[in-house]
């Protein structure tokens, strides 16, 4: 069977948000949305589901904190309680001031790293990757919906002429 | 317009009328004589003393610079404490020879204390303490035959001063809190911001407070002077005229200029709050925007001269209860905590408005904007409550630590409590997005926020006013209700001025349609 899809191309993100919300009516696919900036509220128009991204840089932050205050702990209280201009080291409480700004910026640096590393993971960036832009105009200033074909070819070419788009596309996909 | 529930207005007036019963039965219970004082030692003693660090009480900390001392001969001590109590010997050894030369003139009290146990470590602090205490005034062995009668003496004026700082800490606080409220109103009109329109009635309502709180915190101000309390030391001749350091800040810490920079700085704050409002009230009738317009500009030329106002303010009615004590960031640390009270104060009225119909426009989204910024300001207070700490500790400067050892040692659970009310909870809460759109939540952390900070202002005064004798009982407890209904009668009494939407705010629209 052939693996046909649609490209409908549109010039203005207004007419593309009306277009995704009568596409979803009429209950056709949406397979991928091509945008050149964020669309606000796209990704509720197509019924996304929200990221966790937040809650992965949460529990992060939490393994950053657990870090910092184990390595501290080790070093200054455990292995070498050394008295270092006064400062107590008997006990990792008594010394806590003096390593907040390291527990601080530790808790961020994980937080903050692992959550972009995640995100590049999730999304599939790396560099050298292949680009996979169906239609260079997509990066400047067109919106290409891709919808796979089921069914009458002609008469869902016809739906999404009539969304207002600028340009309806048959492709064979691989 | 909004009409003040009948409900509402009662409970307001019965938390007056608790509130000022509580109050006066602290009052009543203080004691009036040195004999009552005494008496009240007496039956502390037999239940074990608590240690006492306060900055003018320099003949104290030696006593408990000897009580340590001889608790350590007396008890075997673990190996932590044979290691503070070497390090001590090396940096504080003149004082506690020192003190052990008094060990002999005064047995009877430091048997006493040293019943007590103090910690290893404690000695630390009251051998360093004493050190201090001892350089700046050479001349206190005299004092040491007394010192039983001093030590009663001093009790009984920390006992004294009990009501007067409880009912202090309250009026401050809620005066504070419309005064936060007035900050933020004034800075979200200089950013014009978008979506807060729809809630400046509710500000100009919670200002309304304002006029009020202003006038009974210089009452209080007044009579400090006027020698009717005994809150602010430095206000007190006779103290003056043995205290070098006082002494060297007379030029600014004098009763005429103090009441001037009072009356100017609060006239300042009432005289915007006045004109703010009759701008915005102008705004609704107008066909121009001359009125908007002009509001801006008094908003900017307000936050200007409140920035200086606030911080000078803070010195003197906060800082200057501990004239020998002094830090840089105290204006801004006093700044975040009553900003943020006032932040979710705005949001607990909103939410009350909003549950009984009243807010039309507002949506979940005005709330969550509200408890984004009641988070963010929790952490900058934070932020500069542990700065402000960590440096003095990390330096460990006798004159400036002083104020920290006693409250770690004196006053230990609300010191730490505050941190964890007025940052880990409001942290943990409010840092879901689904969770700051939920009333119940905000309300949640706003009332555990409130409480955090009104703490956060007991520890700033109470220290240094009652010292070890603190305790929230009725005193603390009234004075807080009794404010508490006065603030309630105020604010709603104000809100039922005016419609609650302003009308022409040419930000008004995008306000009511705000969404996040």
């Amino acid at each position: 069977m052939s693996n046909k899809v649609l490209h409908v191309l549109y010039n203005d993100d207004d007419i593309l948000m009306d277009a995704v919300k009568k596409t979803r009516a009429a209950h056709h696919h949406i397979e991928e949305v091509f945008t050149p900036f964020p669309v606000h509220g796209l990704d509720k128009a197509m019924g996304l589901a929200p990221t966790r991204l937040a809650i992965c840089a949460f529990i992060y932050g939490l393994v950053g904190l657990s870090v910092a205050t184990s390595m501290m702990y080790y070093i200054m209280i455990v292995d070498w309680p050394q008295d270092i201009g006064g400062k107590p080291s008997f006990a990792y409480y008594m010394n806590m001031p003096a390593f907040v700004p390291v527990m601080f910026e530790m808790t961020v640096f994980f937080a903050a790293h692992l959550m972009v590393i995640t995100f590049y993971m999730r999304s599939r960036l790396w560099p050298f990757k292949q680009a996979e832009n169906p239609d260079v105009r997509t990066t400047d200033d067109h919106f290409l919906m891709e919808v796979p074909v089921h069914g009458d070819e002609n008469e869902l070419v016809s739906f999404f002429q009539q969304t207002g788009a600028v340009e309806v596309k048959v492709i064979e996909k691989h | 317009m909004y009409t003040f529930s009948s409900k509402l207005k009662t409970f307001a007036f019965v938390l007056m009328v608790l509130g000022a019963l509580g109050v006066g039965y602290s009052f009543f219970t203080a004691p009036k004589t040195l004999d009552d004082a005494k008496a009240i030692i007496e039956a502390e003693h037999a239940h074990g003393h608590g240690a006492e660090a306060h900055g003018d009480a320099h003949h104290d900390d030696a006593h408990h610079a000897e009580a340590a001392h001889d608790a350590h001969a007396e008890h075997a001590e673990t190996v932590v404490v044979e290691k503070t109590e070497a390090e001590v010997a090396a940096t504080a050894h003149d004082s506690v020879g020192a003190a052990e030369i008094k060990a002999e003139t005064d047995t009877v009290h430091a048997t006493a204390t040293a019943e007590a146990g103090h910690e290893g470590h404690d000695h630390d602090a009251h051998a360093e303490a004493a050190h201090a205490g001892h350089d700046a005034h050479a001349g206190h062995e005299a004092h040491a035959a007394h010192d039983a009668d001093h030590h009663a003496e001093h009790v009984f004026h920390q006992l004294q001063n009990k009501p007067w700082a409880a009912v202090y800490v309250a009026a401050l606080f809620f005066f504070l809190i419309s005064l936060g409220v007035l900050a933020f109103y004034a800075i979200q009109n200089a950013a014009q911001a978008g979506w807060s329109p729809v809630l400046f009635r509710v500000m100009e309502g919670i200002t309304g407070y304002l006029v009020w709180g202003a006038a009974i915190v210089l009452a209080l101000l007044v009579a400090g002077v006027l020698q009717i309390h005994h809150i602010f030391i430095w206000m007190d001749p006779e103290v003056v005229a043995h205290d070098h350091l006082i002494q060297g800040k007379t030029g600014f810490l004098n009763g005429p200029f103090f009441l001037i920079r009072a009356v100017v700085f609060m006239g300042g704050w009432i005289f915007y709050r006045y004109y703010s409002r009759k701008l915005s009230l102008a705004q609704d009738e107008a066909t121009d925007n001359l009125s908007y317009k002009k509001a801006f500009k008094a908003a900017a030329a307000f936050l200007v001269f409140f920035i200086v106002t606030e911080s000078i303010s803070s010195w003197d009615w906060i800082m200057s209860v501990d004239p020998h004590w002094y830090s840089t960031l105290f204006g801004w640390y006093v700044f975040a905590s009553f900003f943020v009270s006032g932040i979710t104060t705005i949001a607990l009225i909103t939410l009350y408005l909003k549950s009984r119909g009243y807010l039309e426009y507002v949506n979940t989204s005005h709330i969550h904007d509200l408890a984004k910024f009641m988070f963010g300001i929790s952490v900058f207070w934070t932020y500069l409550w542990f700065s402000q700490f960590m440096l003095m500790w990390y330096a460990d400067i006798p004159e400036e630590v002083t104020y920290f050892k006693m409250r770690i040692e004196n006053y230990n659970l609300p010191f730490f409590g505050m941190v964890a009310l007025n940052f880990v909870f409001p942290v943990l809460i409010l840092i879901n997005t689904d969770f700051k759109r939920l009333s119940w939540i905000v309300t949640l952390a706003g009332i555990i926020i409130l409480t955090g900070h009104y703490i956060d202002f007991y520890n700033m005064i109470m220290p240094a006013t009652v010292g070890d004798q603190w305790f929230i009982g009725a005193g603390e407890i009234g004075a807080v209700l009794f404010f508490l209904g006065l603030f309630i009668f105020v604010v709603f009494t104000t809100l039922t001025k005016q419609p609650l939407l302003a009308k022409r705010n040419p930000l008004i629209e995008e306000s009511k349609h705000f969404h996040y």
